[in-house]
């Protein structure tokens, strides 16, 4: 799975998780939290979206690593692809 | 027999909440409800043709679409429901009416600073400090201590009547304690109110239900009506499962209940030290008038009443207190959606009292309820000639008939457990007795519930 493909399978997880923000604006470098909705209670819900439906499991040490789009892709595509 | 997951008792707005939350992460969950309806403390009945609404007369909390960070837009979000569902209109204003003094307040903060300042000028600096305080004030923290709220508030309101002034609505909206309240639960009732705001749904509380009823099914929660418990079964201090009044068993590591906390504890056969059964309860009058209340001489949506020279909140001595009142005419929000003009009037009652009649005197008595219910109106529809097309009254016992709280008590326990947890490993209170109250409360109480005990551990 290439960059793109696994940016696309968080951009669905975030569009269902922060239901009414438009998320055709987002700036991958910029943190999640600084565009959109989303405290720690909703940060929780993206990890077990991506355990729910990708079987990927992100340790709570690992949690900083989701902080913007750009980390979240950097970090969850080698684990995609394993 | 049937495993679980997790077994939910009570179909009410927590218990509601908290399936959707666990069964969205493929939690085998089961909502034993004891009622035909959904909904506990806060439901819905027809009489006739008519919808009824019973439980608190409006949601509290309102904020406007895409509001971080607020109670509402939380709730809908952790349950994946989109900001439209709850079909939300706000509140025209409201008004807390005194023998000396009347406040108006709406959604705005400075509006009602500005009534403060017309009637108790030299209060208002104090009041905007009180408010500073409560902007900062972190009052759903787990582990806040319990703190008398007057106490607190007196350091900055220092007349009596505009504190009473202020205390009515919260307390008579969501307070088990009597006279006052905890500092965490006045912080809580004062932003849902008085910084948030009153708001309701077109359609009443049926919108709300049957938009959890919807996303039950679609995340696959299992729920089961005319379904009480009979026995809470626990083993070496840890649940097991629940026998239910069907006599059949069924098995969860987990347990949220939402029909209170001594209600649950003594389900688990616990007969000492239970959490004491709350004061609280109250008689409604419900009229159906032929015209809207706007066209009688009232715009307000909610009026809090008292003609005492000190407000009392408290079980009232004879069966009910007609000295102070709530006043709702649910006619009067952005959206009127009623065919009729609808008004209710609640009233401070005495459950022991209500219990003791037979037949014959409590149906009289209920008449006493509704002839000093329209004595109040009359005075709030200046233009109302008393006549009504149609009318409901129930008591603290209808409390207790449809909801099993004991003592009819519809704010719970004074004895709350704020971090959900209860002597037996596995078994948790949410909704009211776990300390959030209201529609928006109950529903949050059944999220976090569910993600402490349910999804995080």
């Amino acid at each position: 799975m290439d960059t793109a493909e696994v940016r696309q399978k968080v951009l669905d997880i975030i569009a269902d998780v922060a239901l009414d923000d438009d998320l055709s604006d987002l700036d991958d470098s910029v943190a999640l939290r600084e565009q959109l909705d989303l405290d720690s209670m909703d940060f929780l819900d993206i990890v077990m979206e991506l355990k729910k439906r990708h079987k990927i499991e992100v340790p709570q040490e690992d949690y900083p690593q989701l902080a913007s789009m750009q980390s979240c892709v950097d970090y969850l595509t080698p684990k995609f692809n394993q | 027999m049937e495993k679980y997951d997790a077994i939910i008792i009570g179909a009410g707005m927590s218990g509601m909440a908290a399936a959707i939350r666990l069964a969205m992460f493929d939690k085998k969950v089961i909502v034993l409800e004891r009622h035909y309806e959904l909904g506990g403390l806060n439901s819905f009945y027809k009489r006739g043709k008519r919808n009824l609404d019973v439980g608190l007369h409006a949601l509290t909390n309102f904020a406007p679409k895409k509001t971080p960070g607020k109670p509402l837009t939380k709730l809908l979000k952790q349950l994946r429901l989109p900001y439209e569902t709850f079909k939300i209109n706000e509140q025209k204003g409201s008004q807390i009416v005194f023998p000396d003094h009347t406040l108006n307040f709406n959604n705005e903060i400075e509006f009602f600073i500005s009534e403060i300042e017309k009637e108790f000028p030299d209060q208002v600096e104090g009041f905007r400090q009180l408010l500073h305080k409560i902007e900062n004030y972190n009052e759903t923290a787990l582990d806040n201590e319990y703190l008398p709220a007057k106490e607190v508030v007196r350091h900055f309101i220092t007349n009596e009547s505009l504190l009473e002034m202020i205390f009515c609505p919260l307390l008579i909206y969501g307070s088990a304690w009597e006279n006052d309240m905890d500092f965490s639960q006045f912080v809580i009732m004062f932003k849902s109110i008085f910084l948030e705001g009153f708001c309701r749904s077109e359609g009443g509380v049926r919108t709300i239900i049957s938009s959890l009823k919807e996303r039950m099914d679609a995340v696959g929660a299992e729920l089961q009506m005319k379904t009480g418990v009979k026995e809470i079964i626990s083993k070496d201090n840890h649940v097991v499962g629940v026998l239910t009044e069907k006599d059949e068993e069924i098995h969860a590591p987990l347990i949220l209940s939402c029909t209170g906390f001594p209600e649950t504890l003594k389900l688990t056969g616990l007969e000492e030290k239970l959490p004491r059964t709350g004061a609280m309860s109250f008689t409604e009058t419900i009229l159906f008038l032929k015209e809207k209340p706007v066209d009688l001489g009232q715009d307000s949506s909610i009026i809090f009443y008292n003609n005492r020279p000190h407000y009392q909140y408290q079980k009232s001595e004879s069966y009910y207190d007609h000295e102070s009142a709530v006043l709702c005419f649910s006619n009067n929000f952005n959206t009127d959606d009623y065919d009729e003009g609808i008004a209710r009037v609640t009233f401070i009652a005495n459950y022991d009292q209500w219990k003791k009649l037979e037949r014959k005197e409590y149906v009289a008595k209920k008449k006493d309820v509704l002839q000093d219910s329209i004595a109040i109106l009359k005075n709030h529809l200046p233009k109302w000639d008393g006549q009504f097309e149609f009318k409901d009254v129930f008591s603290p016992t209808t409390i207790t008939r449809y909801t099993s709280r004991f003592g009819g008590a519809v704010y719970g326990s004074p004895d709350k457990t704020r971090d959900g947890r209860t002597p037996i490993d596995g078994l948790v209170i949410m909704g009211t007795d776990q300390g959030f109250l209201g529609i928006i409360g109950s529903i949050l109480s059944g999220i976090s519930m569910a993600n402490y005990h349910g999804l995080q551990s």
